[in-house]
């Protein structure tokens, strides 16, 4: 039997990115905030100061700060025809675990989606006819201009460093003019490019494109949020994703939110505690907490007011699923919620090699980089290409440590002393262009419960079944074909075309952006959760996090993601403490 | 929790920032650890000797340690897989499923690498891997690169795929984990290590910078042994 523990008003499940931003809204609100997390304490100086965070070996490639495999993974396969078998070890995405969640190991390129990103059914029905067989895309059910403050929030949380494109709807040259309005600039200006963006930038003005700085979380310059906590300049030390920032320089939970909520009295958190599932009453209408789990094996019984799920697209899911919580998705029969509309990212590559110059790509930061977005979202006319959606195209300057990133030409042997010859004469003298593709929502791809394997607590692990899909094989085709134009006209001796081809495979890095299966929308009929993420089935359990996203969109998720978690707790704490019930009545 | 962490794994309940002095998560270097018999690492110089061989471009991966960084690692928590997920049943999966094998990387590598001689015994007149001729070493690495070498009891080509992963790892990581000795792989390719600040730099405009590498434990002078 768990031990009963005395009640709080909030108890929510993770401590990452998402759980961050509600506890310093709600206790703000007055209200005693719990969070459990099932990873431990972590803080810059004890953890990732500059003496121990520029360590390949160990952050990445032998997955330090990221979520135990042996406790927990997931099942994968392509389709249904497969037998779906264990991740035994993360290789294409890499769920953080610990206190700041992935946020303390992101990039930080952080994006407001378009738009029309928001009303991709609509929009693009409209514009261009029904959808092709099989996508089950839909709109979000909120639009930009309702989130438009909370991006803000979210941009000065972080001091994120731009250059604005749309200032309340006066077009900036030097910005980014498809963006949607924003009702203030970005607070940082960009970062300092180095030589790869500029040979980017003028290959792709000369082809009638219109470059700009990506929006980066990696601070341009000394900057003090909102909140009063301060961050140091970047040093561009090119350890930044996958490792923590020992300068207090990349926005994250530790570096934007935790100084000051970690000392308001109102706000506890438990690490090493993992959630198992959400209890409710009788009725099911109504949870009454949740059960978890310390590293003894000990169970406890936490009530709370409002359970909120903060524990990452993929675990907010199965949590749903564990504790019965919504019918499970069937791709046979198209019933059920949970789990439908997985989606992810649709990425690939073009490499440039230089003769003579140096692209000394060890200077380098998470988020430096030029980007173009003229085949991202609905951009570009799409009449007769076979596709909606899109991405952006950009030239980063990260990622250069040795045992990840050694590009070699093509046609180079995979080993032996050519292959040895082509990395040492190519390291410091490539860079890459990347393609950042939308994964438009199938019938075919899904989330579910896996027959065969279990957790280290013996429940099922959850299962995955994707494949890219027949519009984003086009899309990526496209973006691909663009890249290579772009590349052609750095000024390089060769390139290498890196298109996006064959099965899905779970193995290789891609990104950390798995979207779906809790998903937002209109109605109980077509969503697991309101607009205002917020369960139809147990109004007082909320989820966030990139699970309500209906399908994913061109850009990275996490400045949406944290737009919708202030969009949530606005709505919490205005109306839903009020009148505590649903906060859409159908 | 998995063994590796440098600070005990306990729940907590936290109210404050909790940081104290002095508690800084080193990493663990694995000196003076050891999964390899002399046999083994005989055969496994030979693989590596091939896969970066010395050459007038500079020193290969046993030169670089590659073999001290092995064995450090099978005889760690990589080794015995205790981060990874090693519950039954183990099926053959398509390759974009990873890494199915129900052997542990140091169980792999004990059975490969004795399969690999027990073959090499049996097929070229009682000679070991390491005893053949480089064109027949390398012959041999690329079978079981392609699947096309049976070996008894293991899968030749997953044995490859992490062979030639820890190769890389070995010759590229920082010189405390046994590997990259002298920082000859940094130098090889221009990597400067762990420098952390750029700031200086970053308007180089295409021109080569060229830097000493440093590692965690300091500059290249530096050596394990
Ligand atoms: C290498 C990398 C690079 C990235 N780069 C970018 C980028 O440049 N731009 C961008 O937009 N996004 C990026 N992301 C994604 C970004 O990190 C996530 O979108 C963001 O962190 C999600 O916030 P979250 O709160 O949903 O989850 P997280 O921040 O991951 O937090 C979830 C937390 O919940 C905990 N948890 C899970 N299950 C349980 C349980 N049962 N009980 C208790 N606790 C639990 C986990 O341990 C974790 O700490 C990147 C991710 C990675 C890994
Ligand atoms: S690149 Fe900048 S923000 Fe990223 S880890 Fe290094 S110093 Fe921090």
């Amino acid at each position: 039997m768990p031990r009963k523990l005395p009640e709080t008003d909030v108890v929510l499940v993770g401590f990452g990115w998402t759980a961050a931003i509600l506890a310093q809204e709600l206790t703000q609100a007055g209200l005693r905030v719990l969070a459990l997390e099932r990873g431990g304490w972590r803080d810059t100086p004890t953890h990732f100061p500059p003496t121990v965070a520029p360590d390949e070996l160990r952050f990445y490639w032998r997955k330090e700060m990221f979520q135990d495999n042996a406790r927990e993974t997931l099942t994968f396969r392509n389709n249904t025809g497969q037998m779906a078998l264990p991740m035994r070890r993360w290789g294409s995405f890499l769920p953080g675990e610990g206190v700041g969640g992935a946020g303390v190991h992101w990039n930080g390129q952080t994006y407001r989606f378009l738009p029309s990103d928001f009303e991709a059914a609509s929009h693009n029905v409209k514009r261009y006819g029904p959808l092709a067989d099989g996508l089950t895309v839909q709109d979000y059910g909120v639009t930009y201009d309702e989130l438009e403050p909370h991006f803000d929030r979210f941009e000065k949380l972080c001091g994120i460093g731009g250059v604005a494109g749309n200032l309340n709807g006066d077009i900036q040259a030097s910005g980014n003019r498809f963006e949607g309005w924003r009702s203030s600039n970005y607070p940082n200006p960009p970062m300092e490019m180095t030589f790869a963006q500029h040979r980017f930038a003028e290959a792709a003005q000369a082809l009638g494109h219109r470059p700009y700085p990506a929006p980066s979380a990696n601070m341009s310059r000394p900057y003090v949020n909102p909140l009063g906590v301060q961050l140091g300049p970047c040093s561009y030390c090119g350890f930044c994703e996958k490792y923590g920032c020992g300068n207090y320089s990349k926005a994250s939970p530790q570096t934007t939110i935790l100084p000051v909520l970690m000392q308001h009295p109102n706000f506890t958190l438990k690490t090493h505690n993992e959630v198992l599932h959400i209890t409710r009453d009788s009725t099911g209408r109504r949870a009454t907490g949740v059960v978890h789990v310390d590293l003894e094996g000990e169970t406890y019984e936490q009530p709370a007011q409002i359970v909120i799920l903060c524990a990452y697209q993929l675990h907010n899911t199965r949590l749903m699923m564990l504790s019965g919580i919504g019918e499970i998705y069937d791709p046979r029969t198209g019933e059920g919620l949970l789990g439908k509309n997985y989606c992810y990212q649709v990425v690939s590559s073009v490499d440039v090699f230089y003769e003579d110059k140096f692209t000394n790509q060890f200077a380098g930061a998470g988020a430096l980089g030029m980007m173009i977005d003229e085949f991202n979202g609905d951009n570009f006319d799409h009449a007769g290409l076979g596709f909606i959606g899109g991405g952006y195209i950009a030239c980063w300057t990260t990622n250069a440590r040795p045992i990840e990133t050694h590009r070699t030409p093509e046609g180079t042997p995979e080993w032996g002393s050519a292959w040895k010859k082509a990395v040492a004469e190519n390291f410091l003298k490539s860079t890459s262009i990347s393609t950042h593709g939308a994964s438009m929502a199938h019938a075919a791809n899904h989330l579910d419960l896996d027959p065969t394997y279990k957790d280290v607590h013996g429940r099922p692990l959850m299962r995955m079944t994707y494949d890219f899909t027949a519009n984003d094989r086009a899309m990526t085709a496209h973006l691909t074909e663009q890249a290579r134009r772009i590349g052609e006209r750095m000024g390089g001796r060769e390139i290498r075309v890196k298109p996006r081809q064959g099965p899905y495979d779970s193995m290789p890095y891609q990104t950390t952006h798995n979207t779906g299966g809790t998903i937002m929308g209109s109605n109980p009929a077509n969503s697991v959760v309101n607009r205002y993420l917020q369960s139809w089935e147990v109004p007082n359990l909320f989820v966030m996090g990139a699970g309500v996203f209906p399908q994913n969109a061109g850009y990275n998720p996490t400045g949406t993601v944290a737009a919708l978690t202030y969009w949530a707790a606005e709505a919490i704490k205005t109306r839903y403490l009020r009148d505590p019930g649903p906060l859409v009545r159908i | 929790m998995g063994t590796m962490l440098a600070s005990p794994a306990f729940a907590r309940t936290i109210a404050g920032l909790p940081w104290s002095p002095a508690q800084t998560s080193t990493p663990q270097s694995l000196v003076g650890q050891h999964f390899l018999t002399a046999a083994e690492k005989h055969c496994l110089d030979a693989l590596t000797g091939r896969l970066i061989p010395s050459d007038e471009y500079g020193p290969g991966a046993p030169e670089a340690g590659v073999t001290t960084f092995i064995d450090r690692q099978l005889a760690g928590f990589f080794g015995r897989g205790d981060r990874w997920y090693m519950q039954a049943p183990f099926r053959d999966g398509i390759p974009g499923q990873g890494y199915q094998s129900e052997h542990a990387p140091a169980q792999l590598y004990r059975r490969a690498l004795a399969s690999l001689d027990a073959f090499c015994r049996a097929t070229f007149g009682g000679r070991l891997y390491a005893e053949l001729e480089t064109e027949a070493q390398d012959e041999l690495l690329r079978q079981m690169e392609a699947g096309d070498l049976s070996l008894e009891g293991v899968s030749a080509e997953t044995f490859f795929g992490l062979l030639w992963e820890n190769t890389i790892e070995g010759f590229f990581c920082d010189p405390l984990y046994g590997g990259n000795r002298d920082m000859v792989g940094w130098k090889l390719v221009g990597f400067p290590g762990a420098r952390y600040d750029y700031r200086d730099v970053l308007d180089h405009n295409g021109a080569p910078v060229r830097l000493e590498p440093v590692g965690l434990m300091g500059g290249p002078q530096w050596r394990v042994d």
